[in-house]
Formats: structure tokens, sequence, C-alpha cells
């Protein structure tokens, strides 16, 4: 470029963040003194209204034509003085940040003078690169006015039922036969009790008869390519072996198969056929025949069966359907810690000790008894039931992978079962096991008093070990009651394990495809924890429910509501900006040797023949600037735009000017 | 005695993983040595052979670069590439009279903000054992030139 550089430096004191390690006055003196510098200057919050107006401004007043700001990470606030920039007439692509917050003045406390040496040296380095940065213009392109939706338990039907109402296609996929995850396998909800079912099998069905929804159930995301506004969207349809538009829901096919086994659905207590739905709400109503079960005895095709509607095919193949969507949005739940690992608890070795949703089944009007609590070894009802929360939750014993974190449920499900047995079992004692009653929520303090007045006994300690009586089967409970400091034992009819809610494992594929990350707790990590809790780094893909961490149904609704707004808006508004970092190759360096074709992870470049020379052309729209065809061309052809070779050694050579 | 050698080391750091696992360390005030200045690029797969020649060219003690675990980068595979082509610059190197110790590659995910603190404590232990760029003992004459830019 031709044009002599002119560059401003602004310096945030970030209240004391910064001011408050390190001398911002002696930053900007220094800065003053490097190449191409007009103006430096400080101030307190460089992103606040006063801060980005001085940015503009001084553009104005120096005639700049490059900024850098020197203050928190690119990653918080890039955006924001790009914009200060553009607004001040100078291409947004010639400003640059200097991260001496999360990268020095935070880490660097106990070491002021070192942490401001590395200021100045992080300030001349971004100044370095500054004057060497090009003008880009964005490219915009337009967005596909669809969504996809992975997962259909409550966040992903109300993530559905929200894009669907705002006129968006919305393609819903299931990878179970039925929508509903784990909410349909519960029989109340805490605080207000409302039956489970009550309130979402209307939701379920609204989801099958909205004309914008396309239900996908027994399906799996296969592939994901392409970028916001344009993914292309590989779906495996799994074969049911039945044909989802002829079979009625009779139930006659499941009626003769002789084949029985444990139903899932029901974590086994209660079987079920080969050919089945999982449960009697279920949506779509449309039966599945197992093939691992099936023992192909053909009755189910028979005449008191599935005859003449001939819904019923063994040889029916899945199907591989590709949609195209604009926006996505990941709601694929969690999983239950696997609680046999503590042997201390003597889960699956006793009879009587269960798991907080197995005895959801077991009270649940739709479970294997009706909704009669009884004790499994001898289906007597139990009189006293010992609850243990926290199963694997703040728990920092990674032996067993228990889990350090809250799983935010447990307590208040916990004081619902109690509740329940109270309502069912006359003269029960229920026991809870707790290490403190989290009991957050709105009306959920009020539930816990409710729960100590109805007799529910709370013992504060941990269960340190369980056994059993071989005759009786009843349990003895060791423990600590830490309120008394004294250790306690006790016999009890039942126990009731509220184990840890955990990520789940069909959320790592998903992951990878859409290359996001997780969190420390192996749950998704979105963009921002607290401000921007429904998106990933990921542009057009978003976050609902237990995918993200743990939470209750109030959370998990209000968290896909938001995660379904934020993925409507590019939809809604037609288009959106790409950032023009991608890579172009001069062919008239390129020798067509084509090392960059194979290792283009997009299949973005390709050899084409210009004037009668093969040279390699990179696609922009499928190129997504990670610059790896750029680092290996023998050439050096291939140009990484924003992150240029001149411009990355400007930044070693500033570097080295700190000695 | 002479005062205690501070080396100065290059930091190449992926925006999606290890920029985001050392903006962490902030976030959550760990304190580690200030020996590393960072430079941010989108994926190591950006990583070009030549930066790191620059580096210890121009007297750069060591050089780290860090990356998404592998499975993890941003954009699928960049990772895969960056490490090849450190663990044959580390062979390059040492033709050069460098030890190989001097550069480094390590996995640091956007969430292990204790890991970068860890991966910089212990480059910078490394390097102080290893002494300041030979070419800096050499004398500041030889420094231009050593490796010229364009050969890579
Ligand atoms: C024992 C127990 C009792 C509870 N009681 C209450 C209560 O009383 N009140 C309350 O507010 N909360 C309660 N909760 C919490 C509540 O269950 C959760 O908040 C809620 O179910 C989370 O919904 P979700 O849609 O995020 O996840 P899930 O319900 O897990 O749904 C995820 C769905 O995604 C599907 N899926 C997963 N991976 C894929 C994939 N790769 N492709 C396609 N589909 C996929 C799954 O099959 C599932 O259908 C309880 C939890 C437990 C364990
Ligand atoms: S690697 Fe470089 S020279 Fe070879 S084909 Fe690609 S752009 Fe051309
Ligand atoms: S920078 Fe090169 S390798 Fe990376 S996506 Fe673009 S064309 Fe492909
Ligand atoms: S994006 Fe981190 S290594 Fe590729």
């Amino acid at each position: 470029m031709d044009e002599e550089k002119r560059i401003g430096v602004f310096v945030c004191h970030c209240g004391t963040n910064i001011a408050g390690v390190i001398n911002v006055k002696e930053l900007v003196e220094y800065a003053k003194t490097l190449p191409h510098v007009a103006h430096a200057e400080d101030y307190t919050y460089m992103c606040s209204t006063p801060g980005q107006s001085m940015i503009k401004d001084r553009i104005k007043e120096f005639n700049l034509n490059g900024t850098v700001v020197a203050a928190c990470s690119p990653r918080l606030h890039e955006p924001t003085f790009r914009k200060a920039t553009e607004e001040g007439g100078v291409n947004s692509f010639l400003f640059t940040m200097s991260n001496i917050r999360e990268q020095d003045t935070w880490v660097h406390m106990e070491e002021p003078e070192k942490a401001m040496e590395k200021a100045k040296d992080l300030v001349r380095m971004e100044v370095a690169r500054a004057s060497k940065l090009e003008p880009l213009t964005p490219k915009t392109v337009p967005v596909e006015k669809a969504a996809l939706v992975i997962g259909a338990g409550i966040a992903g039907i109300q993530a559905s039922l929200e894009l669907a109402d705002a006129g968006i296609k919305t393609y819903l996929v299931e990878k179970e036969p039925s929508i509903g995850g784990m909410m349909s396998r519960l029989d109340k909800t805490f605080p207000t009790l409302d039956c489970s079912q009550c309130i979402l099998t209307p939701k379920m069905v609204d989801v099958e008869r909205n004309p914008n929804i396309e239900l996908m159930t027994y399906s799996e995301v296969e592939g994901i390519s392409g970028y916001i506004g344009n993914f292309d969207v590989t779906i495996r349809k799994k074969s049911r072996y039945v044909y989802e538009d002829k079979c009625n829901g009779c139930g006659k096919c499941q009626e003769v198969c002789p084949v029985s086994r444990p139903n899932e659905f029901d974590l086994g207590l209660q079987p079920r056929k080969a050919a089945y739905v999982p449960f009697p709400q279920a949506v779509p109503l449309k039966f599945t025949i197992d093939m691992d079960s099936c023992i192909k005895c053909d009755l189910c095709k028979g005449e008191e069966a599935c005859g003449e509607l001939e819904a019923i095919d063994f040889d029916k193949p899945d199907e591989l359907i590709t949609v195209k969507v604009g926006t996505i949005i990941v709601a694929t739940g969690f999983d239950m810690y696997d609680v046999e690992r503590k042997e201390e608890w003597g889960y699956k070795v006793f009879d009587n000790v269960v798991t907080g949703i197995e005895f959801e089944r077991l009270i649940g009007a739709s479970g294997p008894t009706g909704g009669k609590v009884i004790r499994p070894s001898d289906g007597k009802t139990p009189k006293t039931v010992g609850f243990v929360l926290c199963a694997g939750s703040r728990d920092q014993d990674e032996e067993d992978g228990a889990k350090p974190y809250c799983s935010r449920v447990c307590c208040m499900y916990s004081l619902k079962h109690a509740h329940q047995l109270i309502e069912k079992i006359p003269g029960v004692v229920p026991y809870l096991f707790y290490m403190d009653i989290r009991s957050f929520g709105k009306a959920y303090e009020e539930f816990y008093y409710r729960i100590q007045r109805e007799g529910g006994k709370f013992i504060r300690g941990r269960v340190a070990r369980i056994t059993e009586d071989p005759v009786t089967k009843n349990l003895f409970v060791t423990a600590e009651d830490t309120l008394l400091g004294a250790p306690l034992e006790m016999e009890l009819d039942m126990v009731v394990l509220a184990n840890a809610v955990v990520p789940a494992e069909s959320t790592q594929k998903i992951k990878s495809l859409l290359t996001l990350s997780n969190s420390p707790d192996g749950f998704l990590l979105e963009a921002h924890p607290k401000l921007n809790p429904m998106s990933t780094t990921t542009d057009g893909v978003f976050l609902a429910g237990m995918c993200q961490g743990p939470r209750d149904i109030p959370d998990v609704v209000a968290h896909a509501a938001a995660a379904a707004a934020a993925a409507s808006i590019p939809i809604h508004r037609g288009s959106v900006t790409l950032e023009p970092i991608y890579a172009i190759v001069d062919p008239e360096h390129c020798g067509g040797c084509a090392t960059c074709i194979g290792l283009c992870p997009y299949g973005a470049t390709e050899l084409k023949t210009v004037d009668d020379k093969l040279v390699a052309s990179v696609n922009e729209a499928k190129c997504k600037g990670c610059g790896t065809c750029g680092s290996a061309c023998p050439s050096g052809a291939i140009k990484m735009q924003h992150f240029t070779n001149e411009q990355i050694m400007s930044e070693i050579e500033a570097f080295a000017q700190g000695w | 005695m002479a005062e205690e050698f501070e080396p100065n080391i290059l930091g190449i750091l992926c925006n999606w993983c290890t920029y985001a696992g050392a903006d962490l360390a902030g976030t959550s005030r760990m304190q580690y040595p200030p020996n590393v200045r960072v430079i941010r690029i989108m994926c190591t797969g950006r990583l070009d052979p030549a930066f790191v020649l620059k580096a210890l060219s121009v007297g750069a003690d060591g050089v780290l670069i860090s990356g998404c675990h592998i499975g993890d980068c941003h954009y699928l595979a960049g990772n895969f590439k960056s490490r090849r082509r450190v663990a044959l610059l580390r062979k390059l190197i040492e033709e050069y009279g460098y030890d190989r110790e001097r550069l480094r590659m390590t996995f640091v995910s956007a969430s292990e903000g204790a890991l970068w603190a860890e991966v910089v404590q212990d480059m910078v232990n490394t390097i102080k054992k290893l002494g300041p760029n030979p070419l800096k003992q050499a004398g500041a004459a030889q420094l231009e030139g050593a490796v010229a830019d364009d050969e890579f």
C-alpha cells in the first residue's frame, strides 16, 4: 500500500483490571514512539460509548487509517471495535487488538513490572501487524429458510414449536422411535406436581401436527457440511421395518409377537415385544420392529395381525435424506451417571436399591406397577425409604467417574419423590440423606418446607455404605449425621439413589460433526456462559437444554426458546455476512503442483486451466479460512487473507525488537 | 552473577482452542510466567514452517505452538497437519544447531486454562535450562540473514 500508514493506538484501563497492574500512561507514551503511530491515548473503558466515540473522533481528527486497541481479548470485543473503526470511516479489517488483560495483567498480577514489559511487546507486535493489514469486504450470502433441531426431548420439542410458529420450516431429528426424551418418563414434575405426561403429550402432538415441522424419528444425523445460512445435512432414517404411512398404530403386531425383552423406556422394568412402541403415548404412534430380537416368525404379518394393511416389510432399507438448512439447534440432552460404579451403595447387587429414574417409573401411573410403589425384592409396600442425594454429583472422586458439579435436579426430584410416597403410602417415612438442599427456583424453597411439614426426615450427611440383610432384603445404611456429628446406622426397606446427570454419549458425534467444544464438565461449551448461553463458537449453531449443562424443565424450556429466537434471527434477516477470511491463489505464482488440493478439509481448493496453464484456485464459499493450504504451498502462491505471511512475519519481527 | 536469564518465547496459538484456553486462564486469574508473547492464528494449520525458522533466526529462545486436541480442530484436521510439520521442524532445527526442545507443540482446549498455565511454566523451565538462543550468544551481527526468509 502506498498511502502512508497512520495508526491510532487506544489503551484501555478496564477500570483497574489493566490500569491497576500496569502504568497505562507509560504504555501510551511508549506507543507514540512506534513506527506509523500517529496518535495514542488511554481511556477508562474503551468499550463504552464514549470510548467508542473516541476512536471515531480521533480517526477524523488525526486522519488515521488504522487502529489498535490494547484492552481485553479480541474474542470478547473485536466486533465492538471493528464497528467503531468502520463507523469512523476506516475499513474494519484495518483494526487489530492487543490482548493486555486476559493474557497479561490478569495472569501476571504479581509481577507488574514484567507485565508492563509484556504489554509493550504486545502493543508493538500489534502495531506492526496493523501496518500490514489490508482492507477487506465481507461477503453477504443468502440464508436457507429452514432449521434443523437435533434431539426431541422437551428442549428440542420447545425449540421446534417456537421455530415453526415463527414460520420457519423445521426438521426435527430424534434417534429413538418416539419423541419426548427424559420428561416422558417422569410421573409428576416439581414443584407444582403437574403430571408430566399431561403437560408434555399435548406438545408432542403439536409437533406431529404442525405443518412447518418435519419430524424424523428413529433417525440420526450422519453428515453436516457448509456454514451458517447454508448447511447441507444428511440424515439416516433407520428402518422400522414398518411403513409409517401404512401403520395405523393398531398394535396387532405387538399382540401376536411372541418375543419378549426388557423395555428400554422403562429401564427394563417392564417387558416389550420385538414389535413395539416404547410407551402408549408415543409420537408418532408408529410401530417399530426391533430386528435384533425379531425371530422372523412372520406372525405379525399374518391375517390376524397386519395382514391386509401390509405395513410390515422385513426388507425395508434405511433411507438417507439430505436437507438444506440455515441454522441448527443441538438439543441432545443427557445420560444418567452409572451409579453401579459406586460399589459401596450396592446398586444392581441389592434388589431394593433403585435409581431416581427407576423410582419415577415405579411410582408412575403408566409404569410397570400402575403407580403402586413396591419393593422390587418381594412386592411389599415399603414403610421406610432412604433417598441418597448427590449420588455421583458434587463428588471429586474421578476414579468412579463421579462429577464435581451439582446436577441441579436431584434435590428437587427427591423432595418430589418423598412427597409422592407420603401421599401414596400412609405412615411411610422418607429419609433424605443430603449435603445441602438446593431449592433455588421459583416456589422451590416453599416446596422444601412443605415436605418438612409432611414428615420428610432430613439427615445431613453422605451415605458411606449400604449393606443388605440377605433374608429380609432390608438395607442397612451407614452415614454420618454431620449436624449431630455422630455416625448413624439405619435399617430401611428401600433406598433410592439420586444419581448425577452426565453428558450424553450420543452428543459426541454431533459435537465432532459441528466442531463444537466441551466445557470442563463435559457438556457442550456455550459462546459465553453468562451473556450467550444458547450460542456456540460455530456460527449458526445453537444449544438448547441439558446438552449444555444440568437444568430443570422450566430452565430447559426458557433455554430452548432463547435458542429458537437466536436461530431464527439469521433466517428472518435473510442473509448473513461472512468473514472475508479466506484464501486466494495468485495464478502467476502457482506452479500447479496440487499440494494444496488434498490438504483442504472442505475440498475448497481445486485445479483449473487458466490460459493453458494448470493452476489452483480456492472456492471462496467453501473456504473457512483455516490457512492450512497457504502454509503448505511451496511457491508461496496462496495468500491467507487477514493472516498473510507478511502480517505474521511483521509480528515476529516486532517481537524480536524486545531484546 | 548476571541477572537470571528470562527467556523470550513466541507463542503461536489457534483462535478456537488454546487462545480461548489462555483467555480462560486470565478470567480465572491463574498466574504463570510472563515470558510468552502470543500471535493468534485461526488454526494451527496456518503454521507456516517459515514462522518458526524466522522466530529462531531473530533470536527467540523458544517457540510454542498450541492448538486444539487432535480430533477437536475447528477446521477438522488443521492440527494433524501442523503436528506433522512441527515433528519435521524439530528435526530440522536440530540440523541448524538448535535443541529440538526449543520448539514444542501442545494441545490445550478452550476449557483448559489451568493446562495452559502449566504448559507455559513447563516451557519456561525447559528453555531456562537450555539457555538463550545460541544466535544471541554468537552476537547480533549474525542474527539477520542466518536464515533467509524466502527459502521456506
Ligand atoms: C429422575 C429425574 C426426575 C426429574 N424430575 C424433574 C421434575 O420433576 N421437574 C423438572 O423440571 N425436571 C425434572 N428432571 C429434569 C428433566 O428431566 C430435564 O430437565 C429434561 O428432561 C431435559 O430435557 P432435554 O430435552 O434437554 O433432554 P432429554 O430429555 O435427554 O432429551 C434429549 C433427546 O435427544 C435425543 N438425542 C440424543 N442424542 C441424539 C442424537 N445424536 N440424534 C438424535 N437425537 C438424539 C434423545 O433420544 C432424547 O430424546 C428430572 C430428571 C431426572 C433424571
Ligand atoms: S500448493 Fe501452491 S503451487 Fe501447488 S497447486 Fe496449490 S497453490 Fe498452486
Ligand atoms: S484456507 Fe485453504 S485449506 Fe483452509 S479452508 Fe480455505 S482453502 Fe481450505
Ligand atoms: S482450530 Fe485449533 S488447531 Fe485447528
